[in-house]
């Protein structure tokens, strides 16, 4: 460290010698060192996911037994799916109502971004599923590892619900982010949008089945949360994969995703296209 | 993320709200005046922004008449889920979830501290002479919190009056300490994460397991558990002892195996044990804490 400066004048005038290479190594290990941070971040997801999921199963579990073993067509075995299935997804489904476009648009950032000769919606919607679709990676799959080996779940045994539940996944996530993009763009009226944000936080969580599945709920309570894009995101997914819809069923529900899918994006992209007239942009 | 607009600029400025206020208000107690004067500013920062204040309070609200509607849609489908009625679980979800408000209305606004940690703001702290986490619990009230507390506090009222309890001495004072520990117990639990914060930067998630997670498992009957969950929640973090035990004591109802009802009166030893953990995390942390650079 001591002939750090010295060392980066070479560094610049002579690129390609051991100094250079220092460099390089500098910056792998300060890249590998950020993602060791992210990882910690990762880590402190699943154990968190884990330790809720214990949680549920004690609860959950108590209540099917309590039911005399059924509940509502859950067993302990679909039961578990389920709630290894929600836990893992946690990371992947965006259920707070946070999109750093949010910010953008009341600091007027997203001037920039409409310069920019690409979809702003789809840009955004695409980028967040993208990392979102990595995040089952670290986050999705350990979940569902650890609550098979310790709790143990059923899983269907043919190949369909697992094919459909594929593209139910992808279109749940996507589905997340089309709708988190309505409440980023409320903010060209808005501008603050944090108690949107809030309220999508709380709301989304229960129609979405995150905490009970949607079919404990009594009749009135179902026909609301089915009249929201929330159960498309996390909901009908893991009906589809775990095969607890199965057939004609179970494809009623992709088409509700992709119902909905539809809605939110048209949605979005009427409210950009009036939001952009809408835009102050501060300063100078 | 959408940091409120209101906490990260304010950091800053109130560098001089303290000393210039305490100046002003010397007839109050020396010492509290310049904690006084911040919190009051923070008070009058969030009813400015009326309609998000309004929006922030119903929020609230939602949460916690959600939160209920979790437990209650268990209860909807069997009657009795871990030796306990619907009726009955009010009273484990009404002192948990209010206690928890309350340390959330004041400790809650902890878990902030990696962002200042990151943004470098945390050395700002530093350089006032006043303890850091006291400058932490003051740096912000959740005033919004109050109307989750209210949802709680219905479901404890309604709780003690549908339910037979024996009303005496003992069990009014066994409710009123449990009330003043559990809320302790929460807010220790808030300041132990802090702590870690120090270490983990990225990571807090990983102690949301816990704080959040002990938040749920605190409403839940802990009948239900299984043995690492009654060892995890039950006494390493003192959950079952905060809200399901007295609860039970209250109602008069015998503890699960490892749960006997006459720790409902440990709920003191509890929380000192949790705020002796917590101030130990804080301790660790702070000391291990560098400065942002800059």
């Amino acid at each position: 460290m001591r002939a750090a400066g010295l060392e980066s004048l070479p560094l610049l005038r002579r690129p390609g010698t051991t100094g250079a290479i220092r460099a390089y190594l500098r910056l792998f290990t300060a890249g590998f060192r950020e993602q060791a941070t992210y990882q910690m971040a990762m880590f402190g997801g699943l154990v968190a996911n884990v330790t809720f999921g214990f949680l549920k199963v004690a609860m959950l579990f108590a209540t099917v037994r309590a039911a005399g073993g059924t509940l509502q067509g859950y067993d302990i075995g679909t039961m578990s799916a389920y709630i290894w299935l929600s836990q893992g997804l946690l990371g992947s489904i965006n259920l707070n109502g946070r999109i750093d476009l949010a910010d953008r648009i009341k600091t007027g950032d997203v001037a920039v971004d409409f310069l920019r000769p690409i979809n702003i919606q789809l840009a955004t919607v695409a980028t967040e599923s993208g990392k979102a679709i990595f995040a089952l990676v670290p986050r999705g799959v350990p979940s569902v590892a650890i609550g098979a080996l310790i709790v143990g779940m059923s899983a269907p045994t043919t190949p369909a619900p697992y094919l459909l539940g594929a593209a139910s996944l992808l279109i749940g996530i996507t589905v997340s982010f089309s709708t988190v993009y309505l409440v980023a763009v409320i903010g060209f009226w808005l501008i603050e949008t944090r108690g949107i944000q809030i309220f999508y936080m709380v709301i989304s969580g229960f129609f979405a089945g995150l905490y009970v599945p949607i079919s404990l709920f009594p009749t009135w309570l179902l026909a609301i949360a089915e009249a929201t894009p929330f159960p498309s995101m996390m909901m009908y997914p893991i009906d589809v994969l775990t095969g607890q819809v199965t057939g004609v069923a179970s494809c009623g529900l992709v088409c509700a995703q992709l119902g909905w899918l539809g809605v939110t994006l048209l949605a979005g992209h009427l409210l950009t296209v009036a939001g952009r007239r809408r835009l102050e942009v501060q300063g100078g | 993320m959408t940091d409120s607009p209101r906490s990260s600029p304010s950091v800053p400025r109130s560098d001089t709200l303290p000393g210039s206020h305490a100046d002003e208000s010397h007839h109050l107690p020396g010492r509290f005046a310049g904690y006084r004067a911040v919190l009051a500013s923070r008070v009058r920062s969030q009813r400015s922004y009326r309609s998000n204040f309004a929006i922030d309070l119903a929020s609230s609200a939602l949460v916690g008449l959600i939160e209920l509607a979790e437990v209650w849609l268990l209860f909807h489908q069997v009657t009795v889920l871990g030796g306990l009625t619907f009726q009955q679980v009010l009273l484990v979800f009404g002192i948990a979830d209010m206690c928890n408000s309350i340390a959330d209305l004041f400790v809650g606004h902890c878990d902030t501290l990696p962002k200042y940690v990151r943004a470098g703001t945390l050395d700002v702290f530093y350089l006032r002479p006043q303890p850091l986490l006291l400058q932490l619990m003051t740096s912000d009230i959740s005033l919004r919190r109050v109307t989750r507390a209210g949802v709680a506090l219905a479901s404890l009222v309604i709780g003690l009056s549908i339910n037979d309890i024996h009303w005496s001495v003992g069990t009014v004072g066994l409710l009123v300490l449990t009330v003043f520990c559990a809320a302790a117990i929460f807010s220790a639990m808030y300041v132990w994460a802090a702590g870690l914060q120090f270490f983990l930067i990225q990571g807090a998630e990983f102690t949301n397991a816990f704080v959040y997670g002990g938040r749920y498992a605190a409403t839940q009957p802990a009948a239900v558990w299984s043995t690492p969950l009654k060892v995890l929640f039950g006494f390493v973090f003192p959950m079952a002892l905060s809200a399901y035990v007295p609860a039970l004591r209250l109602l008069g109802l015998p503890g699960p195996a490892g749960l006997p009802t006459w720790l409902a009166w440990c709920t003191p030893l509890a929380a000192l044990w949790i705020w002796a953990f917590a101030l130990f995390m804080w301790r660790l942390g702070v000391r291990h804490y560098q400065g942002g650079g800059g």
